[in-house]
């Protein structure tokens, strides 16, 4: 039995718990706290979203005059040094 | 430091500019995450440097992410050259701000069962990008890094050269800003005005003088569903 944490100090945790990242300690501290507590375990699902927003809902389109001008660039590119002599 | 009588092997050259075509758009996505309005000319210096680094590159195969390193390495200069402070603390009323008790205070969809899934469910792509926008930039590269690109706290500290603790702490941080930048975002532009409306005229149509029976609400609630 680890000593009972609050729900401020539970909280803060959450999102370490949802990474992986927690000290076994905390880890257990926070899984007993979770066992009694609704709230934070309402706060546990909704970490848990706002997570899943970031890695799912955050595509960028490159605008097809952004994607002209870079393949520009990739064309114009020369490797190792900037002296390298072109191949054309 | 000349590299002298390099000879341009054409296989590299042309093994780099295939791997650039193939990563753009996703280079150009971390990009528009990082810096916004300077993402292309971010990329651009982006593939600059990987053309003078690319003879470091042993496997080929771990070229996509090397690119993104390479990037993100792009960014954390531009952000020390300019000076940016490594981090402001939070007021202590942003400290204690928390999303999810505003939503239970504030109640922004009266109608829904779903509170808080159904209030992250009106955001748009779009409206993420630039819920994110809003964060200062050093609070911004950890956490794109981190949740979007899915790099773990170490890479992102060595990416960055932050020891971890200063990441784990960027990350907090910026969590909390996220979360409080959502709710002043869906104040600001409307957003959950908009999602009441539809709700509520909806529950006018049905003229049940109640809340919209069966049809559950859905996750877009409202905007672009179509
Ligand atoms: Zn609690």
């Amino acid at each position: 039995m680890t000593a009972p944490i609050t729900c401020r100090a539970a909280v803060q945790r959450l999102w370490g718990y949802l990474d992986h990242e927690l000290e076994p300690r905390d880890q257990s501290a926070l899984d007993e706290h979770l066992a009694f507590c609704l709230r934070c375990c309402g706060e546990l699902a909704f970490a848990r979203e706002l997570r899943r927003l970031l890695r799912t809902r955050t595509s960028v389109s490159l605008p097809g005059d952004a994607q002209a001008r870079l393949e520009a660039v990739i064309d114009g590119l020369e490797v190792g040094d900037v002296a390298a002599r072109h191949d054309e | 430091m000349a590299v002298l009588g390099v000879v341009v092997e054409t296989t590299d050259r042309a093994a780099l500019q295939q791997l650039a075509r193939q990563e753009l758009p996703r280079l150009y996505a971390l990009a528009r995450r990082l810096a916004g309005d300077e993402a292309e000319d971010l990329v651009q210096e982006a593939l600059v440097r990987a053309c003078r680094a690319f003879d470091g590159l042993a496997d080929h195969q771990a070229g996509p992410r090397w690119l993104r390193v390479i990037l993100a390495n792009v960014w954390r200069d531009r952000l020390r050259a300019r000076g940016r402070r490594p981090s402001e603390l939070l007021v202590d009323e942003e400290e204690r701000f928390s999303l999810y008790d505003t939503l239970v205070e504030e109640d922004p969809l009266p109608y829904s069962d779903t509170l808080h899934v159904d209030f992250l469910g009106a955001f748009s792509e779009e409206d993420v990008h630039l819920v994110l926008q809003r964060l200062p930039d050093h609070e911004r590269a950890p956490l794109v890094l981190r949740y979007v690109e899915g790099f773990d706290a170490t890479e992102v500290a060595a990416m960055l050269a932050l020891p971890v603790g200063t990441v784990h702490s960027q990350l907090h941080r910026g969590r909390q800003r996220f979360e409080r930048e959502l709710w002043r975002y869906a104040e600001e532009s409307g957003l959950l005005a908009a999602t009441s409306d539809h709700e509520g005229r909806a529950a006018g149509d049905a003229g049940a003088g109640g809340r919209p029976d069966g049809a559950p609400a859905p996750a877009g609630l409202g905007r672009g569903s179509s």
